[in-house]
């Protein structure tokens, strides 16, 4: 009898708790969500002004002028999506070489201390790299690279206008290389990690049936862990985009549309960094706001894009296999 | 064990209540603004704590910060670089006055040229920042410096990226001097740039003009001292080239007629005077003008009273430029006359 009164003594507090614990995740599930729509809410009140001053034409201007109140984002979304772009096409093959040593190539005593030095790489502060690109990589890339590029490939046809302008060492290009040396850590590090779930069954079969490295990892590696990849790279790519001091220190932050990447310009974060502490008067702040807005919207939209990409790649696995 | 769960709940509220009631006895005053006085204002308050034992907070967030602070009643004053028109002034209540002196300095940065000797005038200035002058040895840059070697090379302009007072001082000048300036920039804290990049802060400005070569840039005069910079002379409006130097800017200063300017808007860029440099600037404090809490409103008084009598040495030991005493003798008679209590008394007899 006593045993019984405890037991159900037991059983009715672990009810308890468990409800407890029910609502408890329930709750901050919920949360994400309310606080997300509170951001995206508050966002869209704050640019209220600036949305009914300019509407569409925000985002097609790229006049920016405070002193008489005209804004347009133009400047700053081209920014942010060229230098993440650039950043991108340099990340992600750097990314897999380093991916691919380390899991197939590299010998053994090697691959913790590669792999420990990459995760410190993620852990260094944006600002640090800011810091960095300012005071040691602008001066040599002004007075090493640029010329060289002005000389070389700025004269070739078509490509040529996108590399030729004074040798500043600050510009759209130097942020783009910063932003692929801070997001190649964290695109590498998912690689390598994805790539090591490879069975070992599978790479030997190949191996075994006479398959080289190179075959071995673009049959058998990458087709296996597609999706961890391309997680990996959206990760970077999300970082890239929303990535503020470090863009700030060497991007230039000059709201000027200009066809050369070695010319300054602006991007979304770094001028909000900028200008938003000193911004006076309704509409000014209304359209730095507008500008987070848009940022949030890019986010969200490349993010969606990466998922559904995720989920058709998926639905093919299932077809072709 | 529930009632000295209870007691203790109880001795935690009454600790905390006694904490704040002791830490309201004496009245701190907060204020906000303006990143440009911080280091000076928090010096201040650091000497004045230790003398009276009335502490001074100041968050340095920025002078739009500070007017959207004032206006809202959250901080004791606010805090300016660009001085706020009477309208402003009179629209929200409020008062403004000088605090300390400032001025901004064309820094340069070129293989040849050494500290403080190239010679500019508000036109060539204009010109260079509008891109319309874009090598060093441009005509007017020659006619100016016929005595320095000029390098044919491209002038690579930097200006602020954040919206700043100093980028206020600075194109409120290019105004005054240039008419086309005046017309297609404007003067404000942060503008529409015609040329060149951006740093952020006066420490981003400098580190482009250091690292780049073949650089200008404006940065704030004690930021240009403390780091050495190759500043240029500027020709005022007498005709004289000067320095900038602690007493060109309280020869602005004095040439001012801040008497003859309602709610103290005066900037001293342009300045007439032998010895005036072209681009100085003060930094005010904003205060209400009908003080709802009179006693802490007295204590914002004090201590600003207090910093006009014992703080100029300190002010110069930072770099900055005290107020000349005719000036604060205008600005103590504007507090009597001005600053009064809800009931409509004078808050200072």
């Amino acid at each position: 009898m006593p045993t019984m009164f405890l037991r159900e003594a037991r059983l009715k507090r672990q009810t308890v708790f468990d409800l407890l614990f029910r609502s408890l995740t329930r709750a901050s599930a919920i949360a994400v969500l309310v606080l997300l729509a509170a951001i995206i809410v508050s966002l869209i009140m704050g640019s209220m002004p600036a949305i009914r001053a300019f509407g569409f034409g925000f985002l097609t201007s790229s006049e920016w002028d405070p002193v008489n109140d005209q804004f347009g984002a133009l400047v700053p979304i081209i920014g942010t999506l060229v230098t993440s772009f650039i950043a991108l096409l340099i990340a992600i093959p750097v990314s897999f070489g380093i991916a691919i040593f380390l899991t197939e190539l590299s010998p053994r005593i090697l691959r913790r201390p590669l792999g420990i030095a990459i995760e410190l790489l993620a852990g260094i502060p944006s600002i640090i790299y800011g810091m960095w690109g300012l005071f040691v990589f602008a001066p040599l890339f002004a007075d090493y690279i640029e010329p060289w590029l002005n000389d070389h490939i700025g004269t070739m046809p078509y490509i040529g206008p996108f590399f030729s302008g004074p040798p500043m060492g600050i510009g759209i290009l130097t942020a783009s290389i910063i932003l692929s040396i801070m997001i190649i850590p964290f695109i590498a590090s998912v690689m390598r990690d994805v790539f090591e779930v490879v069975p070992t069954l599978l790479k030997e079969s190949a191996y075994g049936l006479g398959a080289t490295t190179w075959e071995v990892l673009w049959n058998v590696v990458i087709p296996y862990t597609k999706v961890g990849v391309a997680g990996g790279i959206m990760l970077g790519l999300g970082r890239a985009l929303g990535e503020t001091m470090a863009v700030t220190f060497v991007i230039g932050n000059a709201h000027e549309l200009s066809k050369s990447l070695l010319m300054p310009g602006n991007s979304i974060s770094s001028a909000l960094a900028n200008e938003f502490t000193e911004a006076y008067g309704e509409l000014y702040t209304a359209s730095l706001i507008e500008l987070g807005l848009i940022l949030f919207f890019i986010t969200f939209v490349v993010l969606s894009l990466a998922r559904y990409m995720l989920y058709k790649l998926g639905q093919r696995e299932g077809q072709t296999t | 064990m529930n009632s000295k769960l209870e007691q203790l709940i109880i001795g935690i509220i009454a600790a905390t209540a006694m904490f704040f009631a002791g830490a309201s006895r004496a009245v701190d005053i907060t204020g906000a603004g303006a990143t440009f006085p911080y280091p000076i204002y928090a010096k201040w308050a650091e000497a004045y704590k230790a003398k009276t034992g009335i502490g001074m907070n100041y968050q340095s967030i920025g002078s739009g910060g500070g007017i959207k602070q004032i206006t809202a009643k959250t901080v004791d004053f606010g805090a300016s670089d660009m001085p706020l028109k009477p309208e402003e002034l009179e629209k929200n209540g409020l008062m403004q006055f000088p605090a300390v002196i400032g001025g901004v300095v064309p820094v340069i940065n070129v293989a040849g040229i050494g500290a403080g000797t190239l010679k500019l005038d508000g036109k060539t200035l204009a010109d260079i920042y509008l891109g319309k002058i874009t090598k060093w040895n441009d005509p007017a840059l020659a006619a100016l410096n016929k005595d320095i070697k000029l390098p044919d090379e491209n002038i690579i302009v930097v200006h602020r990226s954040d919206g700043s007072g100093t980028t206020f001082i600075f194109t409120n000048y290019l105004s005054k001097v240039s008419a086309e300036w005046k017309s297609t920039v404007g003067e404000s804290t942060a503008v529409s740039w015609k040329a060149g990049i951006g740093g952020k802060g006066n420490e981003g400005v400098a580190a482009n003009v250091q690292r780049m070569k073949n650089t200008i840039g404006y940065v704030e005069y004690a930021y240009a001292l403390q780091n050495k910079m190759n500043f240029v002379q500027m020709k005022n409006r007498d005709g004289q080239f000067v320095k900038p130097e602690d007493n060109s800017f309280k020869a602005a200063a004095a040439g001012a007629q801040w008497d003859k300017a309602p709610g103290f808007y005066e900037i001293l860029t342009d300045e007439a005077g032998k010895e005036s440099w072209p681009i100085s600037g003060a930094t005010f404090v904003l205060m209400h003008k009908v003080q709802e809490k009179p006693e802490t409103g007295k204590e914002v008084l004090k201590f600003f009273d207090w910093a006009y009598n014992d703080g100029g040495k300190l002010a110069s030991d930072l770099d900055y430029v005290p107020l000349p005493e005719n000036v604060v003798k205008l600005i103590r008679a504007a507090w009597k006359a001005q600053i009064r209590d809800a009931a409509g008394a004078q808050l200072l007899k």
